[in-house]
């Protein structure tokens, strides 16, 4: 009896799975098609659910319109700024976190998991104000450090819970066999933290790439995408909107397509 | 050449003394043992002459240098730890070849060495394998590969065998012996295992509470144990310890045992004034099945037989003792049988600081040694 009621179990948990990959790949297809299809198509109805024919006329019309290279490029920036500020502090801080026992390492914790705890909508106002009076406002340096200081605290902490996953006497016998402090990390530790640095890399980039509400509040005409898209919104035909959000995720998942592996160790790393 | 000396370390983790003023010498290419119970201190003073412990007192001198104050890349040892450490990122080759690279030897040097340690350790079949890859026992004889691939004038064992099953331990300790007999390097051994420092040691550095309570030959150490402490630590099973008293004078005294009272010919005077525990070894102590001359009578309580031999639970008056007995000899339980306490193997111990007296009647297993060479 036992036999049936575990295949039953397999074909329950398989028909959720479908389920749920339908539901999150469904509107990620009919972008990706729109996208690639010609004004016609896109304007159709009903709609043609396997293209008939691939043509770039729809994003060449919205790569050529106003402003949209160069938001595509300045987003580009910002990520990339945000990815390597955040990495160059997160990554130390996660390691001392770890490693070394601190007066206030608890609170400090605690004081990182809790500034996921303020809605952007409420510091808003006060964070346009700050970044007119420094001159900062519509920089990408400006909405660059806007995005760090929101992934900076969880960078913080899935660096700090891979480093503690990392046995210390490893570096203990790195020095031993002739290395410093500082290259026992570089040698030892840092290479098994890959992992997770990568995991940590994609979340920032992921979160700057999409962000568009500090995006959108803090830039005026040096706009990054989404917030270019935002602006753009209701004046702009279907296609427009379409190709931008193709453009919006597409990255993200070439880029979670590309190092799933390190994703997969670091998981596998944690669950041990 | 290095030889190694702790003087008056001390070593303290918030209020807990680890090591709690240490002075010790180790010669130029001796294997020392660190022996003692789980939290004696033993590791960490491994620690501060490898130099991942800083000490707080006292100085650690390898070869003429002192070096209390350099990190452990300085100190010219290589250490094998507990858990292994080999690094799960690298082939077993490039684990290996860390410690080289490191010292920027030449790729050719660097090879010959590879190979000539993994030939050593038997494990050239594995040099393209990552640690998960191997077994605990493959794994430990890397650690051991990687220490060695370096050189060091000294070599820092951290419990290397505790992590391998019951039968492993066994071939790998006399394999690691004779390595390192064939390696000039001084080594200092820190294990809980009593039988695993008896077998490997030169000289055993028994360790308590963080001082050293005993150093010498393992025979020393075991024969003629400096307080009750060691003693009851070392062999298997430990030292039986019985309440003794001893009464007479001049040439001849009578021992007092709960379980009956026997003579002692050798000198009492220097047990005067003690109050006295009579410690002795299981392998020592005579059974005869007849009453006799200077004999103790003890009932049986229960037989081990173990092969080689048949080890006896007896109760002799208010006092418990373990006793071996040759493996052809069955007393059954409730059986009475009488034993000998043997003057010259009788080891006195003083009951309130737990540290042995001497009487100059001690014979030790040393005395009759025969050395083949």
């Amino acid at each position: 009896m036992a036999l049936p009621r575990i295949r039953i179990g397999r074909v329950l948990a398989y028909v959720a799975a479908l389920a749920i990959s339908a539901f999150i790949l469904a509107p990620i297809y009919l972008i990706t098609i729109a996208a690639f299809s010609s004004f016609d198509a896109v304007y159709a109805y009903p709609k043609n659910l396997v293209p008939k024919e691939a043509t770039t006329e729809t994003m060449r019309v919205f790569l050529e319109s106003d402003g949209v290279t160069d938001s595509l490029r300045r987003s580009a920036y910002v990520a990339a700024i945000s990815i390597i500020v955040c990495l160059a502090l997160g990554t130390p801080a996660g390691y001392a976190l770890a490693r070394f026992s601190f007066r206030g390492a608890n609170p400090f914790q605690l004081a990182l998991v809790s500034t996921r705890a303020f809605p952007l909508i409420i510091i808003a106002i006060p964070l346009a104000v700050t970044y007119l009076r420094v001159g900062i406002d519509d920089t990408v340096y400006g909405v660059a450090m806007a995005h760090i200081a929101f992934t900076l605290p969880l960078t913080v902490l899935v660096t700090a819970s891979v480093f503690a996953g990392i046995s210390y006497e490893l570096e203990e016998a790195a020095m031993t066999l002739g290395c410093s402090r500082l290259s026992a990390i570089w040698r030892v530790a840092l290479p098994l933290a890959r992992g997770g640095i990568v995991a940590s890399a994609i979340f920032i980039f992921v979160t700057s790439w999409n962000e568009v509400f500090a995006a959108a509040i803090l830039t005026f005409r040096n706009r990054t995408l989404p917030a270019q898209l935002l602006a753009a919104l209701d004046t702009s035909p279907l296609t427009y909107r379409l190709a931008g959000g193709f453009f919006l995720l597409a990255p993200a998942l070439v880029v979670i397509f590309i190092i799933r592996k390190y994703l997969l160790t670091t998981w596998g790393r944690v669950a041990r | 050449m290095a030889d190694i000396r702790f003087e008056g370390v001390h070593k303290s983790f918030g209020n807990f003394a680890a090591v709690d003023g240490v002075d010790l010498e180790v010669k130029d290419g001796e294997f020392m043992v660190l022996l003692g119970p789980s939290g004696c201190g033993k590791t960490t003073l491994l620690r501060c002459l490898a130099g991942l412990e800083r000490v707080d007192e006292g100085r650690v001198y390898i070869g003429d240098r002192d070096a209390t104050d350099l990190p452990p890349r300085r100190r010219r040892i290589a250490m094998v730890f507990q858990s292994y450490a080999v690094f799960p990122h690298m082939k077993v080759y490039d684990n290996i070849a860390f410690g080289l690279r490191m010292q920027k030897e030449k790729k050719a040097v660097i090879d010959e060495r590879v190979h000539s340690s993994a030939a050593l350790l038997h494990i050239e079949e594995l040099l393209d394998r990552y640690s998960s890859q191997l077994s605990g026992g493959q794994r430990q004889r890397v650690a051991v590969a990687r220490a060695m691939a370096t050189n060091a004038e000294v070599l820092l064992m951290d419990e290397p065998l505790s992590n391998l099953d019951a039968l492993l331990r066994l071939e790998m300790r006399a394999e690691l012996k004779t390595l390192l007999q064939s390696l000039d390097a001084t080594t200092i051994y820190v294990t809980h295992d009593q039988i695993e420092a008896l077998s490997m040691g030169d000289r055993i550095a028994v360790m308590n509470k963080g001082r050293i309570v005993q150093l010498g030959n393992p025979l020393e150490v075991y024969d003629n144990p400096s307080d009750t402490f060691v003693g009851g630590f070392i062999g298997t099973p430990p030292m039986n310890f019985l309440e003794a008293e001893v009464s007479g004078n001049g040439s001849s005294s009578i021992v007092k045992v709960s379980g009956g009272s026997f003579e002692f010919p050798g000198d009492a005077a220097a047990l005067a004034g003690h109050d006295l525990v009579l410690g002795i070894r299981a392998e020592t102590i005579g059974v005869e099945t007849t009453v006799g001359e200077g004999l103790v009578r003890a009932k049986v309580i229960v037989l081990e037989p173990l092969g080689s031999h048949n080890l006896v639970t007896v109760r002799c008056g208010e006092d418990t003792l373990k006793v071996s007995i040759p493996a052809d000899l069955f007393p059954q339980p409730d059986s009475d049988v009488w034993l000998r306490l043997e003057p010259t193997r009788i080891r006195w111990m003083d009951r309130e600081t737990g540290t042995a007296i001497h009487t100059g009647a001690e014979a030790l297993a040393t005395d009759t040694a025969v050395v083949i060479s």
